[in-house]
């Protein structure tokens, strides 16, 4: 335990020192808020009814976007040779590494997204509902982006190859968290949905480390 | 301590090796030799297990290596091409990550670690404000604190200074005379006080 929470630090640590990559999936997630409705159509009650599905759209993306950063740089520098051939079970570390991944990307695009929720006019019943939404399914976005992160790490230009990997998987998620958000809006119950998405997530917890670590193996011995 | 049976390697349909045998036993060192591309580098990856396109058998203390890989790992230390080395963090704190990933490391502490491969002063500065050679001898810093009785070492001395080198000759010399055994390639001449080194010669295996 101790080990996981030294691992966990040590990402929270390396991410706050290279604040941009933090910062740039939110950025983007923000930037959505700001140009959907110049693009489209500045009437709040058009906005309203589009604003589940944009917002999950922009989250999902932002997740994708930060997902192949998660194992590149301890790649590049040999920090995961030396993971591999330590004596600690992979595992943990991968689970401590989407974990604060999560932290840096999912966690705090849901506690961004009643700020583009107002943006876009979203009836206030549905603002619950989208942040429960986002706070259950993005991590199932993380650990699935570091399945794809984790295959893609040792090719030289991954950045296409874990979209096309990885996008019909987030489809679910997607699927069942905008459901939410617009269940939620239109003040219907929303435990149905809550439940798919966090049975979603129970499941990638469970299976999704051993995939990835199973992934880093091949990209490293490769 | 460490055994190789009959291995084989090909690496884009060229040979590396064939039909390589050796063991190393404790107080032993063996410097793998070979120009650039004979597959120095992929032999020792091969033994700590992080490439395994090869045929061939491996025993660690008579056991098949995939068998025991935990004690394996936890009694060998790798020092790769690439150091390990987080530039964003500190000296301090990526010694203090390494102890975590193997609770081997524990023979000194940090800081007479650091200070051992001179870098008395900068243990709290970001690695990439050190130059090449300090953010290496950060890496080797491992090699003090290291209590793993098998090294597996590639290429330990690039970008070190000549009094760098001498140090690191001197501690694998105490190393082997407590028993100690290292694995490594290196292009410069090894000089360890008082030892012969066992040397393997890649494109001898691969031409005989």
């Amino acid at each position: 335990m101790n080990f996981f929470m030294a691992a966990v630090r040590r990402d929270l640590v390396l991410a706050l020192r290279r604040r941009s990559d933090i910062v740039n999936p939110l950025a983007f997630f923000l930037m959505v808020g700001v140009m959907f409705p110049l693009a489209v159509s500045p009437e709040a009650k058009f906005l309203a009814q589009v604003a589940p599905g944009v917002i999950w759209v922009a989250a999902l993306l932002a997740c994708l976007l930060s997902a192949d950063g998660i194992f590149r740089s301890d790649f590049d520098d040999g920090s995961l040779e030396q993971m591999l051939v330590s004596p600690q079970p992979l595992v943990f570390i991968v689970l401590a590494k989407v974990l604060s991944h999560w932290l840096m990307s999912g966690f705090c695009l849901a506690l961004m997204s009643p700020l583009l929720a107002m943006m876009l006019f979203l009836p206030s019943e549905g603002y619950g509902a989208l942040v429960a939404s986002l706070l259950l399914g993005t991590p199932t976005l993380s650990l699935l982006g570091a399945i794809g992160a984790g295959l893609t790490v040792g090719l030289r230009k991954g950045g296409i190859l874990i979209s096309l990997l990885i996008l019909p998987l987030y489809i679910p998620v997607l699927i069942f968290g905008a459901g939410t958000v617009l269940a939620g809006s239109m003040g219907l119950p929303i435990a149905g949905y809550l439940a798919l998405l966090g049975a979603l997530l129970v499941l990638s917890a469970m299976l999704a480390p051993f995939a990835i670590a199973a992934a880093l193996k091949i990209s490293v011995r490769g | 301590m460490l055994e190789v049976k009959n291995l084989f390697c090909e690496r884009d349909e060229r040979v590396l090796f064939s039909n390589l045998n050796f063991g190393i036993g404790a107080g032993e060192v063996v410097q793998i030799e070979g120009q650039n591309g004979s597959g120095k580098t992929t032999l020792l990856r091969i033994l700590c297990g992080l490439n395994e396109s090869y045929e061939g058998e491996l025993f660690w203390q008579q056991k098949d290596i995939a068998e025991v890989r935990d004690d394996y790992f936890s009694q060998m230390l790798y020092v790769g091409h690439l150091a390990g080395v987080k530039s964003t963090l500190t000296a301090e704190e990526n010694l203090e990550w390494m102890q975590q990933l193997d609770p081997a490391l524990g023979k000194v502490s940090i800081a007479e670690a650091l200070k051992s491969v001179g870098l008395y002063g900068f243990e709290d500065v970001p690695c990439y404000t050190l130059s090449a050679g300090q953010q290496r001898r950060v890496g080797l810093a491992r090699l003090y604190l290291s209590t793993a009785p098998l090294w597996i070492l590639d290429e330990p001395f690039t970008a070190l200074d000549k009094k760098g080198v001498a140090e690191k000759e001197a501690l694998l010399a105490q190393h082997v005379l407590n028993g100690g055994s290292v694995i490594l390639t290196t292009h410069h001449d090894l000089n360890i006080p008082g030892y012969t080194v066992r040397r393997i010669n890649l494109d001898e295996v691969a031409r005989s």
